[in-house]
């Protein structure tokens, strides 16, 4: 009889491709939009994860997430070295700051000061340069993506691009780009201009309180989770490892700048019109076949088998729908990889979306259900 | 009409059939305490003026329509008594269907919709198929298994149907003015099919027509009016002295 069901189901060509073409249209927004939704939430703490040598992370207690830049003093970084189980401990500068391109444009940037010893915490990837040219008087690096978009030159009439070797001027102060790095895009905005510790503290308007990281690594032995409670519990700052900023900076990104209920109302949508377009499309269907399953039942199909037809003609439509559109999901995220689109699709969002796809076939196919097992037998008989 | 013969000769037994349908100021009594007796090897034509409750009665017969009240009994089982299961079980293995409007499934082969109650009764469907063919066969229609109901003209759509309600040799066939879709000359050749291949020892047919060209194929007909059996006569000549 699931041959049967089979061929009833894909007999009827148009109501068939409606079905599936219903379901795909959902899933593919189910998946899709989840996947650039976990993209933006991988690209806010894409820059965390880059520093990736140091164990903890130690801020001001207020400090929310990566771009929450509050400032400590100095003297915070010597607290840290001298708690137990730290191996060791350098200063990072970040803040925002004014910078003037060759052409003449002004662009507000994040300048970030690595530890002048160690260069700890800089940028993975390089395509021009090395990280130890910082090391070289004035010396900056910029980011490859910066350079056609905030770092772009429009004023220049030879539209050229800049490059190693190229001054800029940082808060008045002479600057010489000495290498161009490449990251992960990140969610924060904002060219991200690397130089060393003390360059970035004279070069960043004068204030109080200008350590705003301080980077740590746990000994050998030690768990990094432990040191960073022992160090909150000496120092009364807030020290964070790794996952433990990662996710902070993801969940203040959700909490507070919208992104969860834009996406996740255009999820909703795209569920709940799978579900109205495959529902409707499957009663009609159903209604158009009602007579052939009355003829069955007249037969002596009894209910129980009649269900297993209809659940199988849903979970058909419901696969080859949802295999359509996630595969199409994919192939745009393939092919908008390079884009600003922000697309990431971990293991955990094809097994939502077919959750989310099966939710829409039950409820699509629920209605059908109910009026084929209400139907009479008796019925066969009317014309 | 009389119950006076032996169990065992009657394939159906109806004693003082009752069915309603509706409620209140739209009720409507279809079936007004119906007796009627099918024998056994007997082609029984029911008919009647439309709406007079030839139509019910046959549902009731074949188990897919409860009567309010009275007894209807199937080859001694009597469909009150069974569960729903038991009943859908036993109509499946007893009964087959032939409909006014074929009711094939228009996306199966003519041998997979003849193919469809052995199928129901759990047959694999190779089997199931290759005995629909055969089947197909004694209908004259061997050379048309593959087709769909689409490509098939209404007698032989027709036909597609008795070899359904025929294959897995079914105690009573009940069918609904199987010849009102069709000409003459078709209408006739289906009438000798179902004769032919339908009735046996212990078999029955019941026909619902309003069509007089297939009187003369019946063993007795039954009259219906008003949802009452008003005579059972055993030729088409007898009701016109009437």
């Amino acid at each position: 009889m699931l041959m049967i069901a089979l061929k009833m189901l894909i007999g009827d060509r148009a109501k068939y491709i409606a079905l599936v073409a219903g379901i795909a249209f959902a899933a593919l927004l189910i998946t899709q939009q989840a996947s650039i939704f976990a993209g933006f939430t991988r690209r806010a703490g894409s820059w965390i994860r880059g520093v990736n040598y140091p164990d903890i992370w130690v801020t001001d207690q207020t400090m929310e997430f990566s771009d929450d830049l509050k400032h400590m003093s100095d003297m915070k970084l010597h607290r840290v070295r001298g708690v137990q189980g730290v191996a060791w401990a350098v200063p990072m500068f970040k803040g925002i700051i004014q910078v003037r391109l060759p052409d003449g444009t002004q662009k507000t940037v994040r300048l970030l000061g690595l530890d002048d010893a160690t260069l700890i915490g800089g940028p993975p990837e390089y395509v021009a340069g090395e990280l130890k040219d910082l090391r070289q008087d004035a010396a900056v690096l910029v980011n490859q993506a910066d350079l056609v978009k905030d770092l772009s030159l429009p004023r220049d009439p030879s539209g050229r691009k800049l490059g190693v070797g190229d001054r800029i001027v940082i808060n008045d102060n002479q600057a010489r780009i000495v290498g161009i790095y490449r990251s992960p895009k990140e969610f924060f905005w904002g060219s991200l201009i690397y130089t060393t510790y003390s360059r970035a503290l004279a070069w960043a308007p004068k204030e109080r309180n200008r350590l705003t990281y301080v980077l740590a690594k746990a000994a050998p032995g030690e768990d990094p989770t432990t040191v960073a409670r022992r160090i909150e519990a000496q120092t009364g700052l807030l020290a964070r490892t790794n996952a433990e900023f990662d996710r902070a900076t993801i969940m203040w990104m959700i909490n507070n700048t919208g992104i969860l209920p834009n996406f996740g109302i255009t999820i909703a949508l795209g569920f709940v019109i799978g579900a109205l377009v495959a529902g409707q499309t499957f009663y009609s269907f159903v209604l158009d076949n009602l007579r052939s399953f009355a003829v069955l039942k007249a037969m002596g199909l009894s209910n129980k088998r009649v269900l297993m037809m209809l659940v199988l003609q849903v979970v058909i439509v419901g696969s080859v729908g949802y295999g359509l559109g996630l595969g199409l999901a994919s192939v745009v995220g393939y092919t908008m990889r390079d884009t600003e689109i922000a697309f990431f699709m971990p293991w955990v969002i094809p097994v939502f979306g077919a959750v989310g796809v099966l939710v829409c076939c039950m409820l699509a196919g629920v209605l059908g259900m109910i009026r084929v097992l209400r139907v009479e037998p008796a019925v066969v008989f009317k014309n | 009409m009389t119950l006076a013969e032996p169990q065992t000769t009657l394939a159906v037994r109806c004693n003082d059939v009752v069915k309603t349908y509706g409620s209140g100021n739209s009720k409507v009594t279809a079936l007004r305490g119906v007796d009627l007796d099918v024998r056994t090897n007997e082609l029984m034509m029911l008919v009647g003026p439309s709406g007079c409750g030839k139509t019910t009665l046959i549902s009731v017969i074949a188990g897919i329509l409860d009567q309010d009240s009275g007894e209807c009994e199937v080859f001694n089982h009597n469909f009150k008594q069974m569960s729903a299961g038991e009943k859908t079980r036993y109509r499946g293995q007893t009964v087959g269907f032939v409909f006014q409007a074929f009711n094939l499934l228009p996306t199966l082969t003519a041998a997979e919709n003849a193919s469809i109650p052995l199928l129901i009764n759990g047959m694999k469907r190779k089997e199931a198929v290759e005995r629909a063919q055969a089947t197909l066969s004694r209908v004259g229609l061997g050379d048309r298994g593959h087709s769909l109901p689409a490509q098939l003209s209404g007698g032989q759509q027709q036909r597609v149907a008795i070899a359904r309600a025929l294959i897995h040799g079914p105690k009573l066939i009940v069918c609904d003015e199987p010849t009102s879709a069709l000409d003459a000359t078709t209408g006739h050749k289906v009438m000798e099919i179902l004769r032919e291949v339908a009735l046996g020892e212990d078999r029955a047919l019941i026909i619902v027509t309003h069509d007089s060209r297939i009187f003369e194929f019946a063993d007795r007909i039954a009259q219906m009016n008003d949802g009452q059996i008003v005579k059972v006569v055993d030729s088409h000549m007898e009701l016109d002295k009437h």
